[in-house]
């Protein structure tokens, strides 16, 4: 059975805060931080924005590309670490936006930076099963990063919606396969109740993105028996700039390959909607026929890979809504007193 | 904000912009109406999906925010004619200063409101300058 990608829809806040001026607010090296993490600025969502808002607006785009009757999909499930409740499900609240409901399932996803692709998979088994028709997969974070700690420097907003199918004929993209590798790994979490995530600070490297990445990368190559001089382009999750460059150089793949997916220097760590907004900025300028190969990565710890090969149809439906690159263009900067409001920092009386 | 029953029952027009249009006379309406105010029992009316699109016909700017917008202030609220012909007020998120009367808005997603800190977040239809 055949099983891709029908449409994919991103969206990323309008608003940008630079590495220099939150770090002109702690005092750290500016040009330091920048060279190290490969990030010079993050997107910031307005005061209204949450989750909820970005999972339907990148929901919308996709269902605006895919031109299919909303009561099609069966399935809508949103993987994300910053759902606005703690019991009530953003899925349900995106389904009422696209007007999927109410005959379909609905759930949220949480895995740290992975739960939008752990969504994908789970829509991939039910739409392959035969169980629904069509399953909207959603990737999107409001992301934490307490005042003062590394993660500060990088926690951004975004959302990346995939509308999930079977029918050769409406697939923008096949997904050929998939591979997971998971393991219990303490690197990054939080906490219930806590308003920030705690993390092992460089224990999240090796034993955490790398491991798991290299070795769920590694694990669908083994698979399919391909190469990554098989792929035209490869997306990594990007926590940064720098883990991914790293993990693509260990694994083989060239550093033209992840260029086009890899967004993070201009809007930050978009975590749920991380490794999507990648491979949603690489199906914005695929060509049919070309190969993608991406893996998510998410603390705690596990990475989701899959094997991607773009059809005919991405030339049909790509204009129909904004590309990331349209997205993340004309940002409105902000200094850190607005960021502290627009993140909810303030708290007033 | 409101009570939970009240906002639950009028998500498809917050969230949607559903209204309805009478098939008689062909005028829309937003929020619904049950009846037609020019047909009255001779009208028929539909579910309609307004597209979202409009002008701002006037606009304000709130500086003394009410309970639960301080974070907000200031802000613009405005009167958008939408293009099927229906008005309503919403606020419009952007740069005050680009906000004109005539100018050209299009529906967004965004958090209308929340009950403090422990009840609901209310979800609904805002608008920005259509070439933001």
């Amino acid at each position: 059975m055949t099983i891709g990608i029908v449409s994919y829809g991103a969206y990323v806040p309008r608003y940008r805060i630079k590495i220099e001026e939150i770090a002109r607010l702690w005092g750290d090296d500016a040009e330091a931080l920048k060279n190290g993490l490969m990030v010079y600025e993050k997107s910031v969502p307005d005061v209204d924005e949450d989750t909820a808002t970005i999972a339907v607006e990148a929901a919308r785009y996709a269902m605006a590309r895919s031109g299919v009757n909303p009561s099609r999909i069966g399935a809508v499930y949103t993987g994300s670490e910053s759902h606005p409740y703690a019991v009530k499900p953003t899925s349900t609240i995106v389904a009422q936006a696209i007007g999927t409901t109410p005959e379909m399932t609905a759930a949220d996803f949480e895995f740290a930076c992975k739960a939008g692709t752990a969504a994908v998979q789970a829509c991939m088994g039910l739409v392959g099963s035969g169980m629904i028709d069509l399953g909207m997969a959603i990737g999107a974070d409001v992301s934490q990063g307490a005042p003062g700690d590394a993660l500060e420097y990088t926690a951004a907003a975004g959302g990346v919606a995939c509308l999930i199918g079977r029918k050769e004929s409406e697939l923008a993209a096949i997904i050929e396969d998939t591979y997971s590798f998971t393991t219990d790994t303490p690197d990054f979490w939080r906490r219930e109740g806590m308003p920030y995530p705690e993390h092992g600070g460089r224990f999240t490297g090796e034993p955490g993105y790398f491991k798991h990445v290299t070795n769920g990368a590694k694990g669908l190559l083994n698979k399919l028996g391909t190469k990554p001089e098989d792929y035209d382009y490869a997306v990594f999750h990007q926590p940064n700039g720098k883990f991914p460059s790293k993990a693509a150089k260990m694994l083989g793949f060239t550093k033209a390959q992840i260029t086009p997916g890899l967004v993070v220097p201009k809007i930050g760590n978009t975590y749920s909607g991380s490794c999507l907004m990648g491979i949603a900025a690489t199906l914005d300028q695929a060509k049919p026929g070309d190969r993608i190969f991406a893996t998510a990565f998410g603390s705690g710890a596990g990475s989701d890979s899959f094997s991607i090969t773009v059809t005919d149809r991405i030339e049909e439906i790509r204009n129909l809504a904004p590309t990331v690159s349209e997205l993340i263009k004309d940002p409105i900067y902000i200094d850190y007193a607005k960021y502290a409001r627009h993140k909810g920092k303030i708290r007033l009386a | 904000m409101s009570s939970v029953p009240r906002f639950w029952r009028s998500l498809g027009s917050r969230y949607n912009l559903e209204g309805t249009h009478c098939k008689e006379c062909g005028e829309y309406f937003y929020p619904p109406r049950n009846v037609c105010v020019n047909c009255r029992r001779m009208g028929e009316l539909e579910s309609f999906k307004f597209k979202g699109t409009g002008e701002i016909v006037t606009y304000t700017l709130i500086h003394t925010a009410a309970e639960g917008f301080e974070n907000q202030a200031p802000y613009t609220l405005a009167i958008i004619k939408l293009d099927e012909g229906p008005q309503l007020t919403s606020q419009v998120i952007g740069d005050p200063d680009k906000i004109q009367i005539g100018t050209r808005v299009k529906s967004v997603f965004r958090k209308l409101g929340e009950d403090g800190d422990r009840g609901m977040i209310y979800y609904g239809t805002k608008f920005i300058p259509a070439d933001a």
